[in-house]
């Protein structure tokens, strides 16, 4: 395991991602608010780029009493959308939202001195 | 090291869309798997002719339908049905909203390149493609706009890209609510360059065993082109009208319309009434055929009576027809699939297709990876099936010659 520069903290802003090449190995560092993520650019499912789609809330059926009332983001659980067939995984866990078994392989990522690094 | 910028939190943002790096993945799993050692036929794929409606519509002979196509045309949302659909999964899955940016050389037609780049991507030899939006003129209400465009559509087609590029075929359109002109449609384009066949689209409300259609079945039979019925949906269908989400409505609307045709086939005993005719059922994924072929037989030995031309068990005719194999069911269900494979001899009856490059597209490697098929199977499938069926001529792509022969220099040094 060997840390490896990404870029510069203030060349990644906020929703935005980078593929990173180390070998035949991609990565998508990922930053959302304050927070940094890092996964394997590659879907469980049938093999696509997960980490070039885009990223959105989980939708949820907003139930009151025993009525449907409508639907709404949940913004706190964001998920990583593949962009071949819609696979979503968590972005916190890289976990796929309804099968945990299914997982973006995960990297350890921190900023620090202005500049991004991930364990590889 | 190398990395690549972009910004992807709702909206996706790249200034452009290129199909070859989207699909980049792909390409290495072709790699990865030699895919150059055979031939890969796509029996199921799609373009979206709504780009060059403009030029489609010059095609229509009726000069009143053709200026209403032009100024209120599919591409302003008028002349096919409006149903609500959300299909393209608002955004998740980016080459929908992207594709407008895809840049192409001025010199060939666009949707040749296009295709061109997703097969190369994927390791395709040869595609059967399909127009997208057009398979709703199936449900509108204007049986005369149906045949009008299906003819410019099929005109179009054979002029402009099948003339153009012999990777390419198609299984043209039919124009199911008019007998006379589907007739008119195999007589007319039976010989063009890279048809290969005619092709329904399932969401007609016109039962398959009408009388007025067996001349239009006996010109295929005479011609030995296959007759293919390909899945839709439309939530205006009574019982998808109950649904209320996209889900709902393509789990059971791509199967429900070709479970209705088969069944009507089968029990008028079409297969005994056009025994060289061959049917291909597109886009219904494969889990609905073993439900219908167990449905029917355990009906059938009770009630031979109600479909007296049949000589054999339903599920034995349904043995001999041929299956596309998108979307093919995979979660969790390896022993099913195993046993659908073999309940519907897969290794002679299926062909592989994408339906790239839609949201539930399968690449080539969901048949390649397949534990329970041995080489000669896979091949068979993703290909060699296709090309006995439709007689093809092959059409390798370059890359794939390419790297044969650096394989061949390679071993001869």
């Amino acid at each position: 395991m060997a840390e490896h520069f990404v870029c510069k903290s203030d060349e990644l802003p906020d929703g935005q991602v980078r593929i990173m090449t180390h070998g035949s190995l991609e990565i998508g560092v990922i930053r959302h608010g304050d927070a940094y993520y890092a996964y394997r650019n590659l879907c469980p499912h049938q093999g696509g780029p997960a980490c070039e789609g885009i990223r959105l809330p989980q939708v949820e059926d907003r139930i009151v009493g025993d009525l449907f009332v409508g639907q709404c983001f949940d913004e706190n659980d964001m998920h990583i959308v593949c962009p071949w067939h819609g696979y979503e995984f968590h972005l916190s866990t890289g976990e796929h939202v309804i099968d945990s078994r299914l997982k973006l392989r995960k990297f350890d990522v921190v900023a620090r001195e202005g500049g991004v690094y991930v364990d590889i | 090291m190398t990395s690549t910028q972009g910004s992807h939190l709702f909206q996706p943002s790249r200034e452009g869309f290129d199909t070859e790096v989207h699909l980049d993945h792909a390409r290495q799993q072709a790699f990865a798997r030699s895919y150059e050692d055979f031939l890969i036929v796509d029996v199921d794929s799609h373009h979206y002719e709504t780009e060059a409606f403009q030029e489609i519509a010059e095609y229509i002979d009726d000069p009143v339908l053709r200026q209403e196509a032009k100024y209120q045309g599919m591409s302003r949302g008028g002349v096919t049905s409006i149903d609500g659909s959300y299909q393209e999964m608002t955004g998740r899955v980016t080459r929908y909203p992207l594709r407008k940016r895809e840049t192409v050389p001025a010199t060939i037609h666009r949707d040749i390149t296009l295709m061109r780049r997703w097969m190369d991507s994927m390791g395709v030899d040869m595609a059967c493609m399909f127009p997208t939006p057009m398979l709703n003129i199936a449900t509108c209400p204007r049986v005369e706009v149906e045949t009008a465009l299906a003819r410019a559509y099929n005109r179009w087609l054979c002029d402009n890209v099948l003339a153009e590029e012999p990777r390419l075929t198609s299984m043209l359109y039919l124009p199911f609510n008019d007998p006379d002109a589907c007739l008119k449609v195999v007589e007319e384009f039976g010989n063009r360059k890279g048809v290969i066949g005619f092709m329904v689209t399932s969401t007609h409300y016109k039962s398959v065993h009408d009388n007025a259609y067996m001349k239009v079945y006996a010109a295929l039979q005479e011609r030995n082109l296959p007759l293919g019925f390909h899945a839709a949906y439309t939530w205006g269908d009574k019982s998808t009208a109950l649904m209320n989400r996209f889900i709902a409505v393509h789990a059971l609307g791509f199967v429900w319309h070709n479970m209705v045709h088969m069944t009507n086939w089968l029990v008028n005993g079409m297969p005994e009434r056009f025994p060289r005719l061959k049917t291909v059922w597109i886009e219904s994924g494969l889990a609905w055929v073993p439900f219908l072929m167990q449905r029917l037989d355990n009906e059938f030995m009770m009630r031979s009576s109600d479909a007296p031309l049949l000589k054999r068990k339903p599920s034995e005719y349904m043995r001999e027809m041929f299956y596309t194999s998108q979307p093919m069911e995979m979660v969790d269900n390896r022993e099913a699939l195993e046993l659908t494979f073999k309940m519907i001899k897969a290794e002679s009856q299926l062909l592989y297709s994408s339906d790239y490059p839609h949201w539930d597209m399968d690449l080539p490697s969901t048949i390649y990876d397949l534990p329970f098929v041995g080489e000669a199977g896979k091949r068979a499938i993703l290909g060699g099936n296709a090309e006995r069926l439709f007689k093809l001529d092959p059409h390798f792509a370059p890359w794939k010659l390419a790297r044969r022969a650096e394989k061949q220099t390679a071993s001869a040094a």
